[in-house]
């Protein structure tokens, strides 16, 4: 069985079969990244272009790699969405890519639904890297692979998600995913930043980090970003890391062999402290290398084989 | 010039007369309503079989001109207009200039009169650019013609400007249309605040943003005597309120579109940017709390809030892409499909919301088929089917998620002062 | 695919008295089994390597060291079959470097998945030697490859299909000729 499909463009539609092939095909791919020739030429003379309309070194950089142990050609295109808004569509740029050759489309955007513009003007595969606040399924992807790597599954776990929900894609995406695996998802967070109705993906909400972290076998701490506090939806950064700041005293309410994740970049004595940041318990370095393993996974199972989507019978 | 509609089942609400007659028009008015007339030289319309209404009247549209042709002139929109079946039309004042002074509302009048395929009754702003600041000409206006005054699409949010804007207005009998939208609480929100702009990662717009401003209208209609006409209602909670302002007899009329009674936000899955609408598609419960105030009466009126767009405004990310759809053409079809057939409304009762209540609060001497009005005339073949496609569309709009919709009732004739100008989907101009 | 059996190249008889031999061979010719490592190729050169290893066990009293590689990341057909082949994990728990590796696979045909197993190799370091033993070579090579061992040769028609079934995976030792019905 293959990834039957022409595009990654979230976790909400992915079956668990699906996710269970991309975190298997990852761990032959984490391999490589291990070696001293860590390149296998499975995707010579294919072209993978990173479009990136936000700044993001470490995605970019992991599908850069990914895209290069795999021996395609990778191209970054980084360009700010200001000039975009006023310049060319995302849909003309699409189009010049794909007649440059395209095979795959990496793109990162600030707003909703652009991957999915992008999708219906493509014959390429689109992967989304992060949409607005939408969806970021590489990172759940690579959190859930983590997550089993280390536990050895994800069903029945106890996944606790801090930070400011209504902003993060991350936080979307690993709802999703998580949820169809099977874990049980809690989400913590200030109520001014807890999206409406969020409860209706199956996860339980908590202002409390207290209450929200007992007992959980992975916190999963989100990026506060001051912007948030600009537009009032929290008093202000002291408070924002006094009442949610993932500390050693709340880890220790958490299971004693709790797994402590971060997406980066982190603010440290923001959101988490730097002890949790650096503790035995932190995967946060292992993130980062199973990035790019699983985007290997997903390069191989979208554009490795043939074309699947044209061909007929 | 002599038309004569032969057969049609009519349908006029304002003389109480349901029933199979012939219709005699002459030198542009109603002349006969009977059984079997005969006339010689008139052009016949057969309409056995087909309803015969008073010509509709859209009481929300946006004509884009002047300023923004390129999304839809007054020839143009007209025509929409005339497919749709629609004998008249008010055009909002957010032009491109505002319609602020009477210069512009006689630049529209003759516009329409020159190059427009139905009437064209202008809206005038409330505000001087619809800035929300100081009160416009709205006396000259409506000595020019404006039958009503809105800053739509720009709130005034400023509650003394408001107040102000009805006790003037109210002095020229003029309505006041309200755009209810408290700009703080949208809080760049591009769709409904729930579970779907949580799915979707897009900015919400709570029903409050709504809520909050029907509620200030309807205090200070009653503070004021003034008539308030709120525009677009999207949500359950203005159903309600406007139910019970009605109640307490304060003088406020309330419109739905067809978008808001037939579609939820749920249809703004996959990014369709023809679903972005100011005030947002709502959730299913709105839909059924609106469709229980048009049954209820506490909407009076169906309008279109047609607003186009061009293509290319349109086909970006959603977040980016402005507000609006086009609904002249497809209103009518939708208003069987989700009112008339479930049984929500009767013929008559659309009638009265799409002719007979648009042109009492607008104070226009239409809406009827009595002998001697104006001869516009709308004939629906209720059971004509046609799939939806935008790019047959009169209109410049081509923004409609309703593309590729079949749907079951539409007009086959419009007569506008005596002149035919749609026949068999077709126009006649 | 209806596959029918037209021929028996080997019964279970036949494979054990063939790698029996392939074993002796390969002590033979390098002189005992001093670096010697068998790396078998997934699927069916797995066991056929572990069996292998059984056998030198039983002349030499030696363990030799096995690994299991997967060569789909080196295909060179990817992009011309419809859906992409479940990769499973290479697992090779030596150092490579100045190994004897003896690459064990069943059939021997047209080359190419012995050369994606060259690839794969080097990729991981600079072995002394590569070898390769398979149980049936049936010809038809399109690249300039040859095995150092072999079970049985057996001439085919390209039409043919050669399969071979093991214990291990398959409830039964054979190999044979099959033609497709369909």
């Amino acid at each position: 069985m293959g990834l039957n499909r022409k595009d990654l463009l979230g976790m909400q539609d992915l079956t668990a079969e699906e996710i269970q092939l991309i975190l298997e095909t990852a761990e032959p791919m984490k391999d490589i990244i291990r070696r001293q020739i860590k390149k296998v030429p499975t995707l010579r003379g294919k072209v993978v272009i990173n479009l990136f309309y936000e700044p993001s070194t470490r995605t970019r950089t992991s599908f850069e790699l990914a895209g290069k142990y795999m021996s395609a050609d990778t191209i970054n295109i980084s360009t700010s969405t200001s000039s975009v808004v006023k310049g060319e569509t995302l849909q003309d740029t699409a189009k010049t890519l794909e007649v440059m050759g395209a095979d795959v489309v990496v793109i990162r955007h600030s707003a909703a639904g652009a991957p999915h513009i992008l999708s219906k003007h493509l014959s390429a595969s689109v992967i989304n890297a992060g949409d607005g606040f939408h969806e970021h399924p590489t990172q759940a992807l690579l959190d859930m692979f983590t997550i089993k790597e280390k536990k050895g599954r994800i069903a029945g776990l106890k996944v606790a998600i801090v930070g400011d929900i209504l902003h993060s894609r991350v936080a979307r995406s690993n709802i999703w995913g998580l949820a169809r695996m099977g874990a049980e998802v809690r989400v913590i967070g200030p109520a001014t930043l807890v999206p409406p109705e969020i409860e209706k993906l199956g996860v339980t909400i908590y202002t409390s980090v207290e209450e929200g972290v007992r007992d959980a076998d992975v916190i999963m701490v989100l990026r506060i970003q001051l912007e948030r506090q600009q537009k009032g939806l929290f008093p202000t950064i002291r408070e924002y890391a006094r009442l949610y700041g993932i500390t050693a005293e709340r880890v220790s309410l958490a299971r004693p062999d709790v797994m402590i994740m971060h997406p980066g970049p982190m603010n440290r004595g923001v959101e988490i402290a730097p002890e949790v940041a650096d503790s035995m318990q932190s995967v946060i370095n292992e993130q980062v290398t199973n990035g790019v393993a699983v985007r290997m996974a997903l390069l191989y199972l979208l554009a490795g084989g043939g074309n699947p989507h044209e061909t007929v019978g | 010039m002599k038309l004569l509609v032969k057969g049609g089942k009519i349908i006029d609400p304002a003389n109480n007369f349901f029933q199979v007659a012939d219709i005699l028009v002459r030198d542009g008015k109603i002349a006969a309503v009977a059984r079997n007339i005969e006339a010689d030289n008139a052009e016949i319309i057969e309409a056995k079989g087909k309803l015969v209404m008073p010509g509709l009247i859209d009481m929300h549209v946006h004509l884009r001109e002047p300023g923004l042709e390129a999304k839809e002139t007054i020839a143009t929109g007209t025509r929409a207009a005339a497919m749709g079946g629609f004998t008249a039309v008010a055009c909002m004042p957010n032009t491109k200039p505002v319609v602020d002074n009477r210069a512009l509302v006689e630049f529209i009048k003759s516009r329409a009169a020159s190059e427009g395929a139905v009437h064209v009754f202008p809206i005038g702003a409330i505000t001087k650019g619809s800035e929300g600041i100081e009160l416009a000409e709205i006396g000259d206006m409506k000595l020019a013609g404006a039958v009503a005054v809105s800053d739509d699409g720009r709130p005034v949010m400023n509650a003394q400007v408001m107040r102000l804007a009805m006790q003037y207005a109210q002095m020229f009998d003029l309505p006041v249309i309200s755009h209810c939208e408290d700009t703080s609480l949208v809080a760049e929100g591009v769709m409904h605040e729930g579970y779907h702009s949580t799915v979707f990662g897009l900015k919400g717009i709570t029903s409050a943003a709504e809520e909050v401003m029907v509620a200030r209208d309807i205090i200070l209609a009653e503070l004021t005597g003034a008539r308030v006409h709120i525009a677009h209602v999207s949500t359950a909670g203005s159903v309600e309120l406007i139910r019970m302002a009605k109640r307490k007899g304060i003088k406020v009329s309330a419109e739905a579109t067809p978008h808001h009674f037939t579609l939820t936000d749920e249809a703004v899955g996959n990014y369709d940017t023809s679903t972005k609408v100011n005030p947002p598609l709502r959730g299913a419960g709105d839909v059924r709390a609106v469709k229980d105030g048009l049954r209820d009466g506490t909407i009076d009126v169906i309008a279109t809030d047609h607003a186009p767009h061009t293509v290319e405004e349109k086909d970006v990310e959603y977040q980016y892409a402005p507000f609006g759809m086009v609904g002249l053409e497809t209103a009518v079809g939708l208003a069987f499909r989700e009112l008339v057939r479930p049984g929500i409304l009767s013929v008559e009762e659309l009638v009265m919301k799409i002719s007979c209540n648009p042109a009492r609060i607008l104070g226009l001497n239409k809406g009827h088929l009595g002998r001697g009005a104006d001869a516009d005339i709308t004939i629906v073949d209720p059971d004509l089917k046609e799939t939806v496609d935008v790019n047959k569309f009169a209109s410049k709009g081509k923004n409609s998620p309703f593309h590729g919709w079949e749907l079951i009732g539409l007009p086959v004739v419009t007569v506008v002062g005596g002149r035919i100008v749609m026949r068999d989907r077709k126009l006649v101009l | 695919m209806a596959l029918q059996e037209k021929a028996i190249i080997l019964d279970d008889n036949g494979i054990r008295r063939a790698l029996t031999r392939i074993a002796h061979e390969i002590i033979e010719k390098n002189k005992g089994v001093d670096n010697v490592v068998l790396i078998g190729i997934r699927r069916r050169g797995v066991p056929l390597a572990e069996r292998l290893a059984g056998k030198i066990r039983e002349i030499e009293g030696r363990e030799v060291p096995i690994g299991v590689l997967d060569i789909t990341l080196y295909r060179d057909d990817l992009t011309t079959i419809t859906h992409q082949p479940v990769i499973h994990k290479t697992e090779i728990p030596f150092a490579v470097d100045n190994k004897i590796i003896v690459l064990v696979d069943d059939v021997l045909f047209t080359g190419r998945t012995v050369r994606a197993a060259l690839d794969a190799i080097i990729d991981l370091g600079r072995p002394r030697a590569i070898q390769l033993a398979v149980l049936v070579d049936r010809g038809h090579r399109e690249l300039p490859i040859r095995a150092d061992y072999v079970g049985k040769n057996v001439p085919t028609s390209r039409k043919e299909i050669v399969s071979v079934y093991l214990a291990e995976l398959d409830k039964q030792d054979k190999a044979v000729i099959e033609v497709d019905t369909a």
